[in-house]
């Protein structure tokens, strides 16, 4: 998967958990929680989303790499360099 | 020597001073056939039935009573994600009555409120839902999610509650099987006469229709009702019964001390004047209608009633052979005799768990008002072993006078609870 097609998957996962929030004027490099209501459960359900998907196992000392779309998709791009987007 | 004979357990409600009398003051529902209590009304009166076809994982096609309230009226769609369906149920029909009840909610102080809800289960929904995900991952318990143990706590639906209501008194779920739409109502009644809290938000809720288990259940246990019309498939004390239609709602009131109601002129929909509950002490699944005619005198006794000061009893039963006919021995038993006129609620809505005792009382507090006992519907031939002094068959029954109801609840495991409401 190329940048922007983890981009997108983050934004899907994001509108799912977070169905209230307006999405469209996300700031990738302001974080998350800066700019959405997202608690640790929502935040933990980011990294449930991406296992059940992806099959990725993020280490919870990684955890900080997801703050913002700019260092998630960072953090995800050699990850998932080999993973076909859907 | 025991506290209970040194002084009488209950003194009856005309007697006691308004501080430990107890008023209805707010009604929320959401019933298969109505969402807020004229529209639940009309529809009894109407014989208008609620339960629907409905399909349901593994099992396919069967019957249930399906509630469609507004699940945005007080809730984000997050909240919905977040949460369970009965606690959904729960904080609608919460809201509900606190707005019905006119207490002026934002300056009211949310520590001297408590949340008192009676439930049948709750986890199953859940956890089902759970365990199919992870199927779909051969099983890998490392999708299983973050969010199970919060829904499946057993304090779910109230803790719900409180969190969308910002109530920091206290909260809890009173399991008591299908008796336990009425058990929410004694618990609120205890609270406030010992002055724990001020305001209960109280009555009974269900989510069970989204768990194939509990009609699985049901139909391994040959209890589980089938028709090809589904509105005439919840039919109690009919020859053609076959079981039990399952379904889902949510019945909450609020509670109040006569002096506080009357400090802020509330409306007061009724005065619950006798309760009690009991216990079979016999058998899993089978009821025992000596112990229900002993919790129906010992709620009278409190009440300092007679059964012929009854107008309409709400009975529980539920269109299992077993369950209608013992009922009906219990009813004979007190009631013989008198002008009673009994109805049937779950043959308009099915069984609602949960949520069964306080919708079927909920359905009859109108009649202090319209006069009308609503009827037991689809009993088109009935079992002669049903046959009930003052049973309303069919089309509602004009009465001179409503100026009490008795609302029976029963559940397995023998848990048998008995309310009494006084028109006020």
């Amino acid at each position: 998967m190329a940048p922007s097609d983890i981009r997108q998957v983050i934004l899907d996962i994001l509108s799912r958990i977070a169905p209230d929030e307006d999405l469209s004027n996300l700031d990738d490099s302001v974080s998350f929680r800066q700019q959405m209501e997202l608690d640790s459960m929502d935040f933990l359900d980011i990294v449930m989303e991406l296992r059940k998907q992806y099959r990725v196992q993020i280490p919870e000392e990684d955890y900080p790499n997801l703050v913002s779309m700019d260092s998630t998709v960072k953090y995800l791009t050699p990850i998932l360099k080999d993973t076909p987007a859907k | 020597m025991p506290v209970s004979a040194t002084r009488p357990s209950f003194v009856p409600a005309h007697e006691l001073p308004d501080d430990q009398r107890i008023v209805l003051t707010g009604v929320g529902l959401t019933s298969p056939n109505g969402n807020h209590l004229a529209e639940f009304r009309a529809n009894l009166l109407a014989g208008k039935s609620g339960v629907v076809d409905y399909e349901t994982r593994y099992m396919g096609k069967t019957l249930a009573g399906v509630c469609n309230f507004d699940e945005l009226k007080y809730q984000k769609r997050k909240d919905l994600r977040r949460g369970t369906r009965v606690g959904s149920i729960s904080v609608y029909c919460a809201n509900e009555a606190v707005i019905d009840s006119g207490i002026n909610w934002l300056d009211y102080p949310k520590d001297r409120v408590g949340v008192y809800l009676g439930i049948t289960e709750h986890g199953n929904v859940e956890t089902e839902n759970e365990v199919y995900e992870i199927s779909k991952f051969d099983y890998d318990t490392k999708v299983w999610t973050h969010h199970h143990n919060p829904r499946t706590v057993a304090n779910n639906p109230a803790g719900e509650v409180t969190i969308n209501m910002g109530i920091t008194g206290p909260h809890l779920t009173v399991g008591a099987a299908c008796a336990a739409g009425n058990a929410g109502f004694i618990q609120a009644a205890q609270m406030l006469r010992l002055g724990e809290v001020d305001l209960a938000i109280a009555g009974g809720v269900s989510e069970s229709i989204h768990t194939f288990g509990i009609f699985a259940s049901f139909a391994s246990q040959g209890a589980l009702a089938h028709n090809a019309d589904a509105t005439k498939a919840s039919r109690p004390f009919d020859i053609n019964r076959n079981g039990i239609v399952v379904a889902e709602g949510g019945g909450i009131c609020t509670v109040e001390r006569l002096s506080d109601a009357k400090a802020r002129g509330a409306k007061i929909y009724g005065e619950i004047v006798g309760y009690a509950m009991n216990s079979d002490a016999t058998d899993f699944v089978l009821p025992d209608s000596n112990r229900q005619s002993e919790c129906i005198h010992l709620a009278l006794k409190r009440a300092g009633l007679q059964a012929s000061d009854i107008d309409i009893v709400s009975s529980h039963a539920t269109a299992t052979e077993q369950g209608d006919i013992e009922e009906c021995k219990a009813l004979n038993k007190v009631f013989a005799g008198t002008n009673v006129s009994i109805n049937n609620t779950k043959s308009f809505i099915g069984h609602a768990m949960g949520a069964a005792g306080a919708l079927e009382l909920l359905g009859n507090i109108p009649s202090f008002q319209d006069h009308y006992a609503h009827a037991t519907i689809n009993l088109d031939n009935i079992d002669e072993r049903c046959q009930l002094p003052g049973l309303v068959i069919n089309e509602p029954r004009k009465l001179s006078k409503v100026d009490y109801i008795l609302n029976n609840s029963f559940g397995m495991l023998g848990i048998n609870s008995v309310v009494i409401v006084k028109r006020y």
